[in-house]
Formats: C-alpha cells, sequence, structure tokens
C-alpha cells in the first residue's frame, strides 16, 4: 500500500459538503496577493489601498452572490464564525433562541454555551423527511425570542429547508433570522431579502474556494455585536487583519458559482447524483434518507428549483445520504477509502472515530441505521466516470461487508 | 490492494504497536492502522473525585490517538480510528462494574481481548479488506501442523521476554483468531522493541508503558463505580455487611463489598495485633471474612467459562502449572474435568489468594493450554 502522496490511482472524491478543492482561477486570482500585493488593506499607503481595493471588489462580487448591498457583506473566517457571532452577537440573557436540532455543531453547540448565560433555546425536530415545518418553528416562539437561526440545506441530507416561509414568520414574529446557508451558496442562488433574514453565514471552502475565509450578509441596522474585537476593520463589525487572498479567492469562487447555477453545470451535477442514487438504490436493503414527501407543507417555496430525482423533497443538486441495512457504515467508509474512493459517514468526534449522524437521528433513524448510512458529496467536477466507478465499487463493498457484517439482520429504523 | 496479504495493526499509540506498524510497514507488507476508540475519557471526568484532564498512556486518551496517526503518517501507511465504544461499554465496562458489585475482582483487559481487539478488530480488518491482524502483545503464535504431535493446532506461548509476557490476557483466542493474528514482538525484548522503535524514527520510542486500567482515569475503581452508575441513574446497590474473622467473630462492619478484594491487606477499617487479609467475599450475605496470611493459602480452585488452545477439550487429568493472576508465577497443578464447563486445579503447593473473578491460564511448558475464569 502506497500513502496517498504517491498513490498512482486516481482518486474519487465525493466528499463536497465536507470540503472542495480551490478552482485553478481562484487559485490564480489568490496568486498576486501573497507575495506582490500583499499590503496590508488598512493602511493609507498605496500598497495598502490595492490590498484594501482588491477587498471592495470582494465585497461587490459577494454583495452580489448574497443579493444585498456592499456595506451589508462582512468578511470572517468561514461558517462556524458566522454561526458563533449570530448567537453570540444578538443574543443577551433572558432572550429565547429557536434553532433546529440537525444544525451544525457551529450552531448547536453556541447554544449549549449560551444556555449557561440564561438564554434558552428551543431545538425543533424535523419531520421524517429531514425537512423543517415552519408551523413548528412559529410554535416555538415566545414573547422573549430574539433569534431564529436555520440551516438553508442540511450538510447530511441537502434538504433544502424552508427558509422563506421561516422568514415570514420572524417578520410577522418581528424576531431576528440567521440562515446557516454554508451548504447552501453555490449549490442554489441566495437571495437574503427573499429569504427575508438579517444574517446569513456562507463559508468559501465549500464551493471551491480558500479555507478559512467566509462572508456574513448582515442586514442594515442589525444590532449585532463583533465576535472578535480589535481594530475598525468591516466597519466595526469583525476585528482583525483582512484576510486579503482568502477574501479575493472567495469572491472568484463565489463569482464561479453563481455562472455554474446558470450554465447547466448545477444541472450536470444533479443529473451524476441522480444517475449515482439510483445506481446504488438496485442494492436490495438500501434506501434514501431524506426521502419522504411531507405531508403537510404542500410544494416547496416557489424559486427553488428541484432537481428531478426519485426523490420528491427538495434537496442541493449534489448530495445524497443513503442508508444500507446489514452493515457497519464506518467500515464501508473505510474499504472505500483504500479502494480510491472518498464518501462520509456521520461524523468524526474529537478523536477521529464515527459518531451516528444527529441528524439522521433527528430525523427518527435509530442508531444502528444512522450508523450504516453513507453520503456522497459531489464536486462541481464531477464526472460519469467518477460516477461509474462508484456504481461498480459500492456494490461489491457492500456484498463483502454483508457477509462479513456482526449487525444482525434487520436493522428497520 | 491485494485482499488477503493487508495487515491491519492495532494501534494504541504506545511504542509496541507502533513498532509493529513500523516493523510490518519496513518488511513491504501492504498495512493498515486502526485505533479502536473504546471510551471516551471525558465521559466521567470530573465526577466523584475522577480527575478532569485525563493522563496519557490511556487507550482512547486524545494524546495517544495523536500518537497513533503521527506514527502512522510518519510510516506513510493509511490510518482510521474505528469507534466501538458501545461494544466496550456493553462487553467490558457493564460485566466490570457488574463482577465488582458481585464481590468478584474482574479483568476487564481479558475481556476486551476476547470482545474487541481480536473479535471485533478481526471482523473491522476482514471489513475493509485485510486479511490479517497484528498487535503488539508480547506472545507467540505458531501453527502445529501435528506431523508430530497429531495436533494441527495453532499455539500460543509465552514470549522470548518473560517479564512482558501478555499470554495470561490472551487465553480466550480462537483458533480462528490465532490463525489470522500476527505478534510480530514475540520474539524480542522491550528494549529491542524500543531501539527497533528509534531506528524507524518514532518520536515515541521513549514513551513509558501504560499500567492501569485504560478507561479509569486515576485508577481509582471505587470512583469509577459510583460515577459510572450514577450516570446510567442507578446507585451503588447497599452491599454493606458483616466483617468476620475466620472463627466467624463479628469484628466490624463494612460500606460495601465492592471494596474488597481477595488478598487485601489496607482499608479493612479493623485494628489487628498481626495483619489482616481479606479471605473471602460472600455476595449473598454481603459478609467478608478476614483472617492472617497465611489463611489466604488454598490448594484448590475451580474455573469455567474455558477456552482450549493446544488441546481440543480436556478429557483426562493433565498437569499443568496454572497463572492465577498477571503478575503470578504459574504453580504446578493437576486439572481435571468437573462437570459440564468446568474444571477442578488441584495445585501441588497451595497457593495465596485464589481470587474470584480473575482469570486462570493454564501452562504446559511454554504452552498455553488454555484458561478460564475462577469461580
Amino acid at each position: 500500500m502506497t500513502s496517498e502522496g504517491d498513490s498512482l490511482v486516481k482518486r474519487v472524491y465525493m466528499d463536497a459538503n465536507a470540503t472542495t478543492p480551490l478552482l485553478p482561477e481562484v487559485m490564480e486570482a489568490m496568486r498576486p496577493y501573497w507575495m506582490e500585493r500583499f499590503g496590508n488593506a488598512s493602511s493609507i499607503h498605496l500598497d495598502g489601498q490595492q490590498a484594501h481595493a482588491a477587498v471592495d471588489r470582494a465585497r461587490a462580487t459577494l454583495a452580489e452572490f448574497f443579493n444585498c448591498h456592499d456595506a451589508e457583506v462582512v468578511f470572517n473566517s468561514g461558517g462556524t464564525e458566522g454561526d458563533n457571532t449570530a448567537i453570540f452577537g444578538l443574543l443577551r440573557p433572558g432572550d429565547h433562541f429557536v434553532t433546529t436540532s440537525i444544525e451544525h455543531s457551529a450552531i448547536l453547540a453556541a447554544a449549549e454555551r449560551i444556555a449557561s448565560h440564561g438564554v434558552e433555546t428551543t431545538f425543533v425536530a424535523p419531520q421524517p423527511s429531514g425537512l423543517i415545518d415552519p408551523a413548528e418553528i412559529r410554535r416555538a416562539l415566545r414573547p422573549e425570542t430574539r433569534l431564529i437561526s436555520v440551516m438553508l440545506a442540511n450538510n447530511e441530507t441537502g434538504v433544502l429547508q424552508p427558509v422563506e416561509e421561516i422568514g415570514r414568520i420572524a417578520r410577522e414574529a418581528g424576531v431576528f433570522f440567521h440562515i446557516d446557508a454554508v451548504q447552501g451558496a453555490g449549490k442554489i442562488p441566495l437571495d437574503v431579502r427573499r429569504f427575508g433574514c438579517h444574517l446569513c453565514s456562507i463559508s468559501a471552502h465549500k464551493m471551491h474556494g480558500p479555507k478559512g475565509v467566509g462572508a456574513m450578509f448582515v442586514r442594515r441596522g442589525t444590532p449585532i455585536e463583533s465576535l472578535i474585537v480589535g481594530g475598525s476593520h468591516e466597519r466595526r463589525r469583525r476585528a482583525g487583519t483582512e484576510n486579503v487572498p482568502g477574501i479575493v479567492g472567495m469572491a472568484k469562487a463565489a463569482e464561479l458559482a453563481l455562472l455554474s447555477l446558470e450554465d447547466g453545470t448545477i444541472d450536470r451535477v444533479a443529473a451524476l447524483r441522480n444517475r449515482l442514487e439510483a445506481g446504488i438504490l438496485k442494492l436490495s436493503g438500501t434506501g434514501v434518507n431524506g426521502a419522504h414527501l411531507p405531508q403537510n407543507l404542500g410544494a416547496p417555496a416557489p424559486g427553488f428549483r428541484i432537481w428531478e430525482s426519485t426523490n420528491p423533497v427538495p434537496r442541493v443538486a449534489n448530495t445524497t445520504n443513503i442508508w444500507f441495512d446489514q452493515l457497519e457504515g464506518e467500515a464501508l467508509v473505510i474499504a472505500l477509502d483504500l479502494k480510491g474512493f472518498a464518501v462520509s459517514g456521520g461524523s468524526a468526534c474529537h478523536s477521529g472515530a464515527t459518531e451516528p449522524s444527529h441528524v439522521l437521528m433527528a430525523m427518527g433513524l435509530n442508531k444502528t441505521r444512522a450508523r450504516a448510512s453513507l453520503r456522497f458529496s459531489l464536486l462541481k467536477t464531477a464526472t460519469e466516470a467518477d460516477v461509474e466507478n462508484v456504481l461498480k465499487v459500492v456494490p461489491e463493498a457492500v456484498e463483502h461487508l454483508r457477509a462479513i457484517s456482526p449487525v444482525a439482520a434487520g436493522t428497520l429504523g | 490492494m491485494t485482499v488477503n496479504t493487508t495487515i491491519a495493526v492495532a494501534m494504541s499509540g504506545g511504542v509496541d504497536s507502533s513498532t509493529v506498524a513500523a516493523i510490518l510497514a519496513h518488511d513491504g507488507s501492504a498495512v493498515v492502522g486502526l485505533t479502536l476508540q473504546l471510551w471516551d475519557q471525558t465521559r466521567l471526568a470530573g465526577k466523584h473525585g475522577i480527575p478532569d484532564a485525563p493522563k496519557a498512556g490511556r487507550c482512547c486518551s486524545l494524546d495517544d490517538v495523536y500518537d497513533a496517526r503521527r506514527v502512522a503518517e510518519h510510516l506513510g501507511i493509511p490510518y482510521y480510528v474505528v469507534n466501538q465504544q458501545e461494544r466496550f461499554e456493553a462487553d467490558v465496562v457493564r460485566p466490570f462494574v457488574a463482577e465488582y458489585l458481585a464481590g468478584r475482582t474482574p479483568i476487564p483487559c481479558s475481556l476486551c481481548n476476547n470482545h474487541l481487539k481480536f473479535d471485533q478488530l478481526l471482523k473491522t480488518a476482514q471489513s475493509i479488506g485485510a486479511g490479517r491482524i497484528a498487535t503488539g502483545h508480547y506472545a507467540v503464535n505458531e501453527y502445529d501442523s501435528g506431523r508430530d504431535s497429531g495436533r494441527g493446532r495453532w499455539i500460543l506461548k509465552r514470549p522470548t521476554d518473560l517479564a512482558k509476557d501478555q499470554t495470561y490476557f490472551l487465553f480466550g483466542l480462537t483458533q480462528e483468531q490465532l490463525a489470522s493474528t500476527l505478534f510480530p514482538l514475540g520474539h524480542m525484548t522491550k528494549p529491542e522493541v524500543r531501539e527497533v522503535a528509534r531506528q524507524r524514527g518514532l518520536a515515541l520510542a521513549e514513551k513509558p508503558d501504560s499500567q492501569e486500567i485504560c478507561f479509569i482515569p486515576g485508577g481509582d475503581y471505587k470512583q469509577f463505580l459510583t460515577a459510572y452508575l450514577e450516570e446510567q441513574g442507578q446507585a451503588l446497590p447497599e452491599t454493606a455487611g458483616e466483617l468476620l474473622s475466620s472463627s466467624g467473630e463479628v469484628l466490624g462492619r463494612h460500606d460495601g463489598i465492592f471494596n474488597f478484594t481477595v488478598g487485601q491487606r489496607k482499608g479493612l477499617g479493623v485494628s489487628s495485633p498481626t495483619p489482616l487479609y481479606v479471605l473471602q467475599i460472600d455476595p449473598a450475605s454481603h459478609r467478608v471474612t478476614v483472617g492472617a496470611d497465611e489463611e489466604l493459602a488454598t490448594r484448590t480452585l475451580r474455573a469455567r467459562r474455558l477456552n482450549w488452545i493446544s488441546i481440543p477439550d480436556l478429557i483426562a487429568p493433565m498437569r499443568v502449572r496454572i497463572k492465577i493472576r498477571h503478575r503470578h508465577e504459574p504453580a504446578w497443578a493437576t486439572l481435571e474435568p468437573a462437570g459440564v464447563g468446568e474444571v477442578l486445579a488441584t495445585f501441588d503447593e497451595p497457593q495465596r489468594a485464589v481470587t474470584p473473578g480473575q482469570s486462570a491460564v493454564f501452562y504446559d511448558g511454554d504452552e498455553v493450554v488454555g484458561g478460564g475464569w475462577i469461580l
């Protein structure tokens, strides 16, 4: 066995929801800002001005990406910072917070922390389909509710949440609304005006930009306190010398993402995902997590494009989450990795071991089935050959594991 | 990757298993490193006196996983952490707690070897396309083809470095497990292992050995019992009772039978001109009998839940040497079948502190004949 570096076999990467590689154009756009145009955007001299101009241009691109004003874009270090800022920056002792049990840990852990500071949180559970029912959000509201935070797209299932409707509920109730759009950005068009949110967090590295940089839409007049204090950067909303190369890279990634939503790329990804999903579902004892038509939600909110597939729930184009009866998902992930295929099965705990996904458990899957579920999330650069290769390897691997698997038959969820 | 030649190395983050990975990788074998995540060291931290920050040198501490991962990176081998926490709790932690509450003194390491390190690890290895596993245990396994002995069995033998002999904890291995396992350190001494680790550039070559029970930070099992039961929503069962002399005289009372182990001297709570030791714990009456050192000696023991290695079964009396705890010099005895799934051992010389819950491992020369759990 060779280490990853000298491996001659081309790897197939289907874990785009974890992270994505830079596109070459992004790398090129960033290049001058490391050594030539290295200035500090806060400096008054020409070097600083060049950096400042680059950040301004990036801000304009992100404003277009969010559909907001330039002044409403705050650059930060990524999705976790955005999520944390929404919570720590708005909530004070005595406030009430409404979110969902399928959020990213950047929201869940922050909610846990503010609990000890006198902020109570209501976690709304999803339906078995993976969708959040807006009526449940409304029911969770209290007079002292100050913030609602709901993700746009779930990282595990790809299910798109009815944020527009939740935005209306927030407006009616006079409550601030934050959207964690990390997994939606670049996969569907963002429109913070239509979503009706006050805050919206995204991360560059989930859409072929660099790691360690993100952006947050902060609607004018939203009284949010900066998480990080120091200089007056980002109009005092986020201190710290601007990560100029990162910001430039993020803007290029956003620009390319917008293009990919219009030029047919995203539809091609959806078609590949659907083919992959249909191929795997031919195996007995499999199914999609996040696939039931909700009973009382009606059609998905207008404006969302739903890519036709076997799955009637609105999802992003690149993600499918599939359960396999009678096997250990963790072993399947490892077996596939050793064969050159990167997929994900649950979330990594502190040691790196796999924990069953809290999202799938919240949807009502039992631990065994949650453990036996795999997420395939395709890059925009995925090819037909990638899908064919996965469809060649997965059935054998599943069969092999089932022959050995210590898991008893019948792990119905 | 060729399916049956790949070897999965159980990597704990210690010197021994890291060196095994280094040796096999250096030999050109296809190697995958696996660490079993068995217990969350932060789970009971800070409760009932359990230390907040677990020390390094315990299985599943983050430092050990970090060390194992760094070794794998250094060797350029794939490495994964496998979550076996639920099985570990069910197969090792719960029986451990139950044994103490029943007045016995358990050995979690043997249970872990039987249920996790060999059984489950082998299944995981096979699942990911590795035909064999390798561990850093000091033991030797060999196939006796039976040409001379007529046995045709896998044999487990004591290692070259008798001070590190771990065969006592391995008596539960099945023939299939022995056939699929490599013990590359069996013919090496610990100093040699450290030397190889140094030669292979392993940063942890000087890391001290771990000693205590891995899931009990601080080493105080009573704290662990209390904290674990509380987490499970249970109180420690009431097992307080009388402390008796061997002649039946009541010397005092004790707080619970789980505080005692046969042969224990400290913490009895009674004063006496001569040292007193726990002789017997009666889980039914909660009586704990204490007496003089010489009263600890017994000539027989019974064992059950047996596993045989060098023989298919015990059908006639057999002369063996028996080890009744990890640091015990094996003692000569005659072993004979005693009812269904039980054996009776009669020692040539009386043995001190035969402890229910520990295992008895039977040796014929260097070979492990088999073993069982002391009643």
